[in-house]
């Protein structure tokens, strides 16, 4: 083969060195314009990020008369589909909470960063935002020439179109998300009204920021210097964990490719330092480097690598989702061998018993049962002893509804002040009442007592009970 | 200067003292120096908006005309404002009104609560328990009355009760026996509670009289509940021996409810009143 016949590969392989020039590893300094391919991992990434379409649109689901998930916060109340939360089962939300974290450590230990790489709003927006770039500006090369440019009418006509189109997702992103939070019809009508709030206006206003500014400009700088979970996950990883890595065994020595040289004669391994895993790379760091801090494991560079080597005909999967003890010439242990996926397996487990439990069990009447603190008895004079209680009655049913409330204790028992309770919709009905028992029927200084609420709706009886204590004198 | 300065490539600024000791020429950040001019223009703003340069003998103004006390009156106002709906209501409403329906007492109790803790409490507690030497409101025992308008006229009038020593007339073998009867709950067992003329203010029957306010000695409930190391017995017979508010005897029990209706408004009696009906003695 002679130095002026090019091999095909040879030519595919000049055209990468030649931009080789452009692609620098990330320290923060100059503006990250990452090359954009398509391949496996590309397509997998926006499957991943479309569950984000939800964020934008299920506001507008309904449910009977109202949104079918609002977080209605004046009013203290979370609708989910058909099920009503009040603040007094908030405790559910710590359990989610802990699910949700494990779900990540659990994660970030079998797969690293997925959740950055795939799923993250910060990574999804971003992602949008480039490919508004390569839309409007060209291709990484041709934005970077643009941006060194002097402002001309065409620039500026490219710049302003491009912001005003962030500015657009970036409001777009404060309503849907306040569209949670608030009816989502009703949004859209008191936006445009200058009706719907300062607090409405000022979280839109703090997520167009925040969107614009995040996405639009600090785009990776955010997962190195800003995010707490971009570290936390970084000591979730060990040597079983499946990473996009470099296969430095097959890859080094890397070298540029010869021309003339034959394969036969190549004493170099099989990456040819064409750089185009870190110009894809949307944090710009080296995968050949290892597994490191701005690696969001979102496998972009293992679609830019698979397309280098097939131009080669060399095998595919010099770089490649694969765990440290793998490359390094071990086996990987199974999923059942490893005590991590147990411990957080079985804490997920509780913690979505727990949720299950509390979601079933929801009842549409609760009572809580307050002793007066001061006095906490008192002697009539006909010789009975009396306890001041306050009941509250906690009904979570839509109507209002007539509750009878009973006690049962000691003989002789006497509940005084508990009739004609009605129960008032979606709140807590307080009502203080008084216990009387004769002095001579008490056993002790406190006797349990167990007060009851019964109510009807739509024929369909509804009790809640609560223990308490009836206090004496001391004998 | 640049030209001999031993340094070079430092950046220093050419001042060099003790042949090493130079000054940088290190400028702050950017950010910082924004920073600090946003910060100098937000204070010079600030001074026009609020009351801030002390010039004279009070502060300048600020264009916005806020202070302190505008913004604590605009507060009051506002809770003035969401009461005046129930306050209306209850001005044309005698107490006993206000029992009788649930929504306004219940109004009543909370918003007199606070009143209460300030006035009634440090003698009754904060439940009406009463205190060494001050009498439980919240039992059924009343020595003037327990309905809200003899409550309300409690509050508004003061009471005094008098019990005259009756050291005098009794020896202290007799006085041991009446306070053994009495504090058994039986006094009209023992003679000299008839001979001694206890029944011309207790009653015959030894229940007392609301109109005089004289206590009801039967039911186990004491005015004067026993001090630290007495027995109830002891207690009653300090108060045989010695009266109640009976001025030629040093020793007596005191015993006065001050009145409050020059201190109250005819509206805080009657919602102190519903607040102590409340506790669950009311009759």
């Amino acid at each position: 083969m002679s130095a002026e016949q090019k091999s095909p590969q040879q030519s595919a392989v000049d055209e990468l060195y030649d931009e080789a020039e452009h692609w620098n590893l990330n320290t923060g300094e100059e503006t990250i314009h990452a090359k954009r391919m398509g391949g496996l991992w590309r397509n997998i990434k926006w499957l991943s990020a479309s569950v984000w379409i939800l964020f934008f649109i299920a506001p507008y689901l309904r449910w009977g008369d109202r949104q079918a998930i609002l977080f209605d916060i004046p009013n203290r109340q979370f609708h989910i589909l058909n099920t009503t939360i009040l603040p007094q089962d908030f405790w559910m939300l710590s359990l989610l909470l802990l699910f949700f974290a494990l779900l990540l450590a659990v994660s970030t230990a079998l797969a690293g960063r997925i959740y950055c790489g795939y799923f993250c709003f910060q990574t999804v927006w971003t992602d949008v935002f480039t490919w508004l770039d390569e839309k409007l500006e060209g291709t990484a090369p041709k934005r970077r020439k643009l941006d060194k440019a002097k402002l001309d009418f065409a620039k500026f006509r490219i710049k302003f179109t491009k912001h005003l189109i962030w500015l657009l997702i970036s409001v777009l992103t404060g309503i849907s998300f306040v569209a949670w939070f608030y009816d989502a019809f009703d949004l859209w009508s008191d936006f445009f009204n200058l009706q719907a709030g300062s607090t409405a206006y000022g979280t839109i206003a703090l997520f167009t920021v925040g969107t614009y500014v995040l996405a639009g400009y600090m785009r990776e700088q955010a997962c190195f210097w800003l995010c707490p979970y971009a570290r936390i996950q970084g000591v979730m990883v060990d040597n079983t964990t499946l990473v996009p890595t470099y296969d430095f065994k097959r890859g080094e020595p890397r070298g540029r490719i010869v021309k003339g040289q034959s394969e036969d004669e190549r004493t170099t391994g099989d990456c040819v330092d064409c750089k185009q895993c870190i110009a894809v790379c949307p944090t710009g760091v080296d995968i050949r480097h290892g597994q490191q801090e701005g690696c969001i494991t979102c496998g972009l560079c293992i679609d830019a690598c698979d397309l280098v080597m097939e131009k080669l005909d060399r095998p595919k999967g010099l770089i490649r989702y694969e765990s440290l003890d793998v490359l390094e010439g071990g086996e990987n242990r199974p999923l059942l061998k490893r005590p991590r996926v147990w411990v957080y397996g079985l804490i997920m487990s509780a913690a979505l018993a727990g949720i299950g439990y509390g979601l079933s069990t929801l009842d549409a009447l609760e009572l809580k049962v307050i002793h007066a603190r001061q006095p906490l008895f008192v002697l009539l004079s006909n010789g009975s002893i009396q306890n001041k209680y306050t009941l509250k009655v906690l009904n979570k049913m839509t109507k209002d509804v007539p509750v009878k409330i009973t006690a049962t204790g000691p003989e002789g028992l006497i509940l005084v002040d508990a009739d004609g309770i009605t129960a008032k919709h979606g709140k807590v009905t307080p009502r203080t009442v008084f216990l009387r028992v004769p002095k001579s029927n008490l056993k002790g200084e406190n006797t349990p007592i167990i007060f009851q609420v019964e109510g009807e709706e739509s024929g369909e009886v509804f009790v809640g009970t609560r223990k308490s204590v009836f206090i004496g004198p001391k004998y | 200067m640049a030209d001999n300065n031993p340094f070079p490539g430092e950046n220093n600024t050419g001042h060099i003292w003790d042949d090493n000791i130079r000054e940088l020429a290190n400028p702050p950040p950017r950010w910082w120096m924004i920073a600090f001019w946003a910060s100098i223009a937000w204070f010079l703003g600030y001074g026009v908006l609020y009351p801030m340069y002390p010039i004279g003998q009070k502060p300048t103004e600020g264009v916005m005309g806020w202070t302190q006390i505008k913004e604590y009156q605009e507060g009051l106002d506002e809770v003035v404002a969401v009461r005046a709906e129930f306050e209306n209501q209850l001005k044309d409403m005698s107490a006993k009104d206000i029992l009788a329906n649930p929504g306004l007492a219940d109004y009543t109790v909370a918003s007199v609560k606070v009143l209460f803790g300030d006035i009634c409490a440090p003698c009754h507690g904060g439940g009406g328990q009463g205190g060494p030497g001050f009498p439980v409101l919240a039992d059924d025992d009343w020595l003037f009355g327990g309905t809200v308008e003899t409550i309300e006229q409690t509050i508004a009038m003061g009471r005094k009760g008098i019990m005259t020593a009756h050291g005098k007339i009794l020896s202290d073998d007799e006085a041991d026996k009446l306070a053994d009867a009495i504090a058994a709950g039986n006094p009209t067992s023992d003679p000299n509670f008839l001979q001694k003329g206890c029944i011309a203010c207790h009653g015959m029957d030894g229940k007392g009289m609301q109109m005089l306010g004289s206590a009801n000695l039967t039911d186990g409930i004491y005015r004067f509940v026993p001090g630290e190391g007495e027995s109830i017995k002891d207690s009653v017979k300090q108060t045989i021996l010695h009266g109640v508010n009976d001025v030629t005897d040093p020793q007596t029990r005191e015993a006065v409810m001050p009145s409050f209706g020059d201190r109250l408004s005819k509206d805080e009696i009657k919602k102190l009143a519903v607040y102590v009906y409340k506790f669950g003695g009311g009759q």
